[in-house]
């Protein structure tokens, strides 16, 4: 059904040209672009009358530059993750964009300074985080009794069970490093030499023979839910909507979050690229990225926005608490580093591999 | 003696002249037949497989994009401390890398060779504009690790279109500094220990399917042909399952609450706290691709033993051999085609399998193909290729052996 859509929006893009007040955004589908539909295009196009035309992908990044390397390009704007956006401004697939050019606050803070920091890259504008963080099943421990630190999810003793965790060595190490008591601004340094990274893989042979190790993002709600762990590694926003959508019993220890973000990329050669600028500015000002914030659980980029998130879209609950840049949920949170996984992806993947196939 | 007259054909041809003829014509025919398959074969095998050979020694993305400092290279022999030529053209290859957008590119093929390059690749390239006369001192200015053998080292080696580099690594092999070969540190080897468990869970994957099939196979062959084909149908019914659906169904059954745990403790059999681990491990992929892959051992040994004249083993036995002789003399010399097509097809099958051990395998139940997938995940194709080629070459190998041993035209498939 999906790949259905995809095709006929995109035939549909090539049917019609981009009419001048018409922009194409291309995003992930599912939830997440339904959130940016409410929070984004309509407000967008009220705002100005210029169309929002929403297309599809599994992943943007794979398009975009299949197009801008044909040279025919037909989205103005595409959502990315943050290593991908890296990599096609390093290979000119899209443009820079002035952080000047961005509007301030809703406190009146400079957008370069009002995003958090180290979001802000040159071809990308943060619209979006999400976070890797442990999800825990509370009907397994008695009122408050349940995990609340980092160094919790590696203590066998005192949290007996199952653990599930990341077939990857990105997040795995550096949680592993902060439950050993690394602060998590000394997680990439620490990594970084010989002696650290041993130190990583060492906590992580303490869980080793209890752990379940899955690969698909969709995989640890179900492991929670089967029983067949009771802490694992997950994605917040898959873990919010098993608990809200689904009434899992399901917390999430923020303690140790490693978060990453997504954001707004404009294409060389985007058919509106002036239409394109203005939309990236509309979308990801305090004000739109915090009403986004309300559909999912994915916690806006601008420290100004944060006050701004109201309740959970259909309830009376208040969001803020599930999401990511929560302050009390911020205490303890690294965020993950592009230059560190670029240098060292490979590496640390056959280490890990490594480390997985030895007995 | 007088010489034989000239066969000739009725309009006076020579005869030999109009068979050739007759037959060429028929060849010919033969050939236009069979050209659809020809075609086929070629653009959906034989080039797809030379590209993948061809990629995995070829990586052009560093050699391309830096050709002055290539050229230094290749002017310049192994172990030569880079001069201010050196680095001056290491300066204008930056430039026109900066100018085209190729740094990335460019870094990620010197990356492969060492870890943490991309970074300082790419930095540099941000930072191409400053860098100006005396270069040495410029690049260290913007990272003292430009005065490091080992980048130096790493570049020599990205600085040529075609390398081996990609095979050193698929072997656990790396190069040093001063560019000679040794081997990784044990904590990094994973390669050549996950093609040796591929081959050996393979090898313990086909001889459990020949246990299993082998009585089903016969029972299947004795059996009146009414009762034969509903079997057969059981057989073919997870044949002609979806590979997904029947791993997730071993998940459901295997995991630690699932059937067959669960029934395991209702019965007393285990405690509560210790239930079996089945999935998610080595035990996890041995089960589930031995169910997987039991059909193509259960086929051809049926087709083998259906035509086996049972008149054999019973002149066997009124000739006095004893039960276990007649089976070991007699009937299993006959049924060896199938054996060895059988094993052959779930050996061949199980070496390359991906999606089973990705799903059950968990951490020690991984098989080379994972880490093939790895690298496409990447972006690595050279090192996916090269992985892929060492796999081919292996059983191409073993292929050979068994044609020495057993013989390919022993071979029944059906």
């Amino acid at each position: 059904m999906k790949r259905l859509l995809i095709l006929t929006t995109a035939l549909g893009g090539l049917a019609l040209p981009a009419a001048a007040d018409e922009i194409v955004v291309m995003g992930w589908g599912g939830a997440y672009t339904a959130s940016q539909i409410e929070a984004y295009h309509k407000p967008f196009t009220a705002a100005t009358g210029t169309t929002v035309v929403s297309v599809d992908s599994d992943n943007p990044a794979t398009p975009i530059k299949a197009q801008v390397e044909a040279n025919n390009v037909t989205v103005d704007v595409a959502i990315l993750e943050i290593a991908d956006a890296v990599r096609l401004c390093d290979e000119g697939v899209i443009v820079p964009i002035d952080p000047a050019a961005l509007p301030a606050g809703a406190d009146g803070t400079a957008a370069a300074d009002d995003f958090l920091p180290g979001t802000l890259t040159e071809c990308m504008v943060p619209t979006d985080i999400f976070s890797t963080i442990i999800a825990y099943d509370t009907s397994k421990y008695a009122e408050g009794e349940g995990p609340k630190t980092i160094a919790d999810f590696f203590d066998t003793a005192k949290f007996p069970g199952k653990r599930g965790i990341r077939k990857s060595p990105k997040v795995t190490l550096e949680m592993a490093l902060m439950a050993d008591g690394v602060p998590a601004n000394e997680v990439y340094a620490t990594l970084s030499t010989p002696e650290g990274l041993d130190r990583a893989f060492a906590k992580l042979d303490t869980i080793k023979k209890d752990a379940v190790f899955w690969e698909a993002g969709a995989q640890p709600p179900q492991l929670l839910a089967d029983g067949e762990v009771v802490m694992t590694m997950a994605y917040n926003g898959r873990i919010f909507n098993a608990a809200h959508q689904e009434n899992k019993p399901f917390d999430i220890v923020w303690d140790g979050q490693v978060f990453e973000w997504e954001g707004m990329v404009i294409p060389k050669g985007a058919p509106n690229e002036a239409g394109a600028l203005e939309f990236v500015k509309f979308s990801t000002s305090s004000e739109s990225s915090a009403k986004a914030a309300e559909f999912i659980s994915y916690g806006p980029p601008r420290k100004s926005a944060a006050s701004l998130v109201g309740n959970i879209q259909g309830t009376d609950q208040p969001m803020s608490p599930n999401l990511p840049t929560a302050p009390e949920n911020m205490t303890n949170a690294l965020a993950s580093s592009l230059d560190f996984w670029a240098d060292r992806d490979t590496e640390l993947g056959e280490r890990y591999n490594a480390w997985l196939a030895a007995n | 003696m007088t010489s034989v007259p000239l066969l000739t054909t009725t309009d006076g041809r020579p005869l030999k002249a109009a068979l050739a003829a007759a037959g060429a014509r028929a060849r010919r025919r033969a050939l236009f037949l069979v050209l659809p398959l020809l075609v086929f074969v070629i653009i959906t095998f034989v080039v797809p497989i030379g590209q993948m050979l061809h990629q995995s020694v070829y990586n052009p993305y560093f050699s391309r994009n830096a050709p002055n400092v290539a050229a230094w290279f290749a002017a310049h022999p192994v172990g030569t401390e880079p001069d201010e030529a050196a680095y001056a053209a290491l300066a204008d290859d930056f430039r026109a890398m900066q100018a085209a957008k190729t740094a990335g590119e460019a870094a990620t093929r010197v990356n492969y060779t060492l870890p943490e390059t991309r970074s300082l690749i790419t930095k540099t390239a941000r930072a191409a504009g400053e860098l100006a006369p005396p270069y040495k001192e410029s690049f260290l200015a913007i990272d003292p690790k430009w005065a490091d053998p080992a980048v130096w080292q790493a570049m020599r080696s990205s600085s040529t279109a075609y390398t081996a580099d990609f095979y050193l690594i698929a072997a656990d092999y790396e190069r040093s500094a001063d560019g000679s070969v040794q081997k990784v540190p044990e904590k990094q080897q994973i390669y050549l220990k996950l093609f040796a468990k591929t081959f050996f869970l393979s090898a313990l994957i086909t001889v459990i399917c020949l246990l299993l099939a082998f009585p089903i196979a016969h029972l299947l062959a004795t059996l009146p042909m009414a009762r034969a084909n509903l079997l057969m149908i059981l057989v073919l019914l997870p044949f002609w399952t979806s590979l997904l659906v029947r791993t997730t169904s071993w998940i459901v059954l295997l995991q630690q609450k699932g059937v067959v745990n669960e029934t395991f403790v209702a019965l007393g059999l285990i405690g509560d706290g210790n239930r079996l681990n089945m999935i998610y491990n080595q035990t996890g992929t041995i089960i589930v691709m031995t169910h997987i892959l039991l059909p193509f051992m259960v086929l051809p040994l049926y087709s083998v033993m259906r035509v086996i004249p049972p008149s054999y083993a019973r002149a066997a036995r009124s000739l006095g051999a004893t039960s276990w002789t007649t089976f070991r003399r007699i009937y299993l010399p006959q049924t060896l085609p199938g054996i060895g097509a059988g094993a052959l097809l779930v050996f061949i099958l199980a070496v390359g399998y991906y999606i089973t051990p990705a799903l059950v395998g968990g951490a020690d139940g991984q098989l080379i193909s994972n880490l093939i997938q790895f690298h496409m995940a990447k972006s690595n194709w050279s090192q996916a290729a090269a992985l892929a080629a060492m796999l081919l070459v292996g059983v191409l190998v073993l292929y050979w052996l068994y044609d020495r041993l057993v013989g390919i035209d022993n071979l029944k498939l059906g």
